[in-house]
């Protein structure tokens, strides 16, 4: 009777997943809102303008991120510094930065594109709105505050987790700001975005050793 | 026949009806809950505690959903056809007796819809007109998916129904032993499912706790039954009339709303209903220890109506398990399995407790 062997076969399997599943080991799904999974660190979420660690704005209004993006969904107006009180190090800043979320495809190529790391990607996704105006993120909302913390655009509501926020996507981690492949001497990766405050990495050996 | 008798046979429909659409509440996420923990999941856990009102707020959106009727339909059949699946389904359980009968002000007080003589030829007519709202909706929806939908679900009620009356036939002609005369009467079949083997033989006298259910002499019956009731009601691995990849939701594709809800109810009403009778048939229904004298009296009634639901939600849970264990059968597999196990098999056994029982009444020929 093969049928019958392999019906009750399944039956076991099945009867043990549900002892697995309520005796609590064996779930393999999470709550969602009240409990969230680790992300991995090369999550591509909402983008952060970075500021340095002086408060200047990172960004110099280049539009090289815009040229990069294929949804054509960023939109940036460069413009000179005022002299006497310069917004970013240069000669011109980010006079408007806006992107469009609802065609943002995240693939971060504007990212890869920036050329002082001025934008970013975070790890928060939950960017539900209730119109589309609210979809379109300006400079307002993605430029962190000198404090080094990132605006929401709903700050109150229950799944705003500004924590997610604040980890920098993992491409500024694979690639050397420098160029040169091994990280030498250069200033590398740190956990949070934008305060460029970081040690140099050692060199291989002293790593080794 | 007074007024107070009138009022408590009301009482007793009442009772079955509200029994019926908690059970379904329940059972409708009881599923759901079991299959999530079956698959790893976690299930519905939103609304109220452990989500137990889950099927509560999706009654309630459907029943304020639009009831869009597609042009093309068969109007009057259209509307119809939910009707036909849902009060089916509800007479059906009518006559299956759920607990012991109580005594209130001096009245005896069957816990019954109504013990009718003929009750299981009731539940075969009954569990018939069902496929006719599913025939029906097939055909009435004026659509492909729906009416192959339909004409599955003639194939397969029309194979199935077959070996679940012969498993029926043999279940009755053994109780005919037990009692005085044959009876089709549920409330019949069950007293004389009551009590225990009394153990004759000398080394056998410690088993006398094992209740005499038909399931033991009839085994093969129940599991044919059972079998065919999974069938019946177009449950996984026999949901072939619904189909969800297949046919997109089979008969039902073409029903919103309301009309879609009481497909639903109906099917879960069908499931209690099927279980309870198979309960009632092979495992003794409500009968089971009751303590009599020892507890309160009030307990001592309600504990009939606890075995009964133990019973019942025992053989639920089985059609949950095996919903999340087993594939779909192909069609051709469906019919195999109908035509050349299921009903070959249940004649066999038919002849052979014919033969058995004949021989203790009556026996051997030649004496
Ligand atoms: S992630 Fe890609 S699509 Fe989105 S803004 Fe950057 S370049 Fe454009
Ligand atoms: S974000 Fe980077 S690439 Fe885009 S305009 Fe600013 S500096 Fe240029």
């Amino acid at each position: 009777m093969g049928v019958l062997s392999e019906f009750f076969k399944g039956l076991r399997v099945t009867g043990r997943v549900l002892v697995d599943t309520v005796t609590g080991d064996g779930l393999v799904t999470t709550k969602y809102p009240e409990e969230f999974r680790q992300k991995p660190q090369r999550f591509h979420g909402r983008h952060v303008l970075n500021r340095y660690p002086d408060g200047m704005e990172k960004c110099i209004g280049c539009e090289l991120c815009a040229g990069a993006c294929p949804a054509r969904c960023i939109y940036v107006r460069g413009a000179d510094n005022p002299p006497d009180e310069p917004v970013a190090p240069g000669e011109r800043f980010g006079y408007v930065y806006e992107i469009n979320m609802l065609r943002c495809i995240f693939c971060g190529l504007c990212v890869e594109a920036c050329p002082t790391e001025a934008i970013t990607m975070s790890s928060l996704f939950e960017m539900s709105t209730w119109n589309r105006e609210d979809a379109i993120y300006t400079k307002d909302e993605l430029l962190m505050r000198p404090d080094g913390s990132v605006p929401h655009m709903f700050p109150d509501d229950p799944l705003a987790r500004h924590k997610e926020l604040e980890t920098a996507d993992g491409w500024l981690r694979a690639t050397a700001p420098s160029g040169v492949a091994a990280y030498e001497g250069v200033q590398g990766w740190q956990g949070t975005p934008g305060r460029a405050n970081w040690d140099p990495e050692p060199d291989q050996e002293a790593r080794d050793a | 026949m007074d007024v107070v008798d009138v009022l408590f046979v009301i009482g007793r429909v009442l009772a079955v009806f509200v029994l019926l659409l908690v059970v379904t509440i329940l059972n409708v996420w009881l599923e759901r809950k079991i299959l999530a923990d079956m698959q790893n999941r976690v299930g519905p856990d939103r609304a109220g505690p452990w989500g137990i009102l889950q099927t509560v707020a999706d009654g309630l959106k459907l029943f304020f959903k639009e009831q869009i009727t597609p042009r093309k339909v068969e109007y009057g059949l259209y509307v119809l056809a939910p009707f036909l699946a849902v009060i089916p389904a509800f007479l059906m359980f009518m006559v299956v007796p759920f607990g012991r009968p109580i005594t209130i002000g001096g009245r005896e007080v069957p816990l019954q819809g109504a013990d009718l003589n003929i009750g299981l030829l009731f539940i075969l007519a009954m569990s018939s007109i069902a496929v006719y709202a599913v025939v029906l909706a097939g055909w009435s929806s004026g659509s492909k998916y729906p009416l192959l939908g339909g004409v599955r679900a003639t194939a397969q009620a029309i194979s199935y129904e077959a070996a679940m009356g012969i498993a029926m036939v043999s279940v009755v002609m053994f109780s005919a032993t037990t009692g005085p005369d044959g009876t089709l009467s549920l409330a019949a079949i069950v007293e004389r499912q009551a009590g225990t083997y009394d153990m004759t033989i000398p080394f056998l006298q410690w088993a006398d706790f094992i209740p005499r259910w038909n399931l033991w002499p009839q085994f093969v019956a129940f599991v044919i039954f059972l079998i065919a009731i999974v069938a019946e009601t177009n449950r996984a691995p026999f949901d072939l009339v619904e189909a969800e990849q297949e046919l997109v939701g089979g008969f039902h594709t073409e029903y919103s709303g309301m009309r879609f809800a009481m497909y639903f109810l109906a099917e879960y009403v069908n499931i209690f209903s099927m279980s309870a009778i198979c309960a009632t048939l092979f495992l003794g229904g409500w009968t089971g220890p009751t303590f009599d004298g020892q507890i309160p009296a009030l307990f001592s009634a309600l504990l009939p109506f606890v075995w009964f639901l133990i019973k019942t939600y025992a053989i639920i849970f089985l059609f949950f398990w095996i919903r999340a264990t087993l594939p779909r059968m192909r069609y051709d597999q469906l019919m195999q399995l109908g035509w050349k196990r299921l009903i070959p098999g249940a004649l066999i056994w038919l002849m052979v407790s014919t033969v058995v029982i004949a021989f203790r009444q009556f026996g051997p020929p030649w004496s």
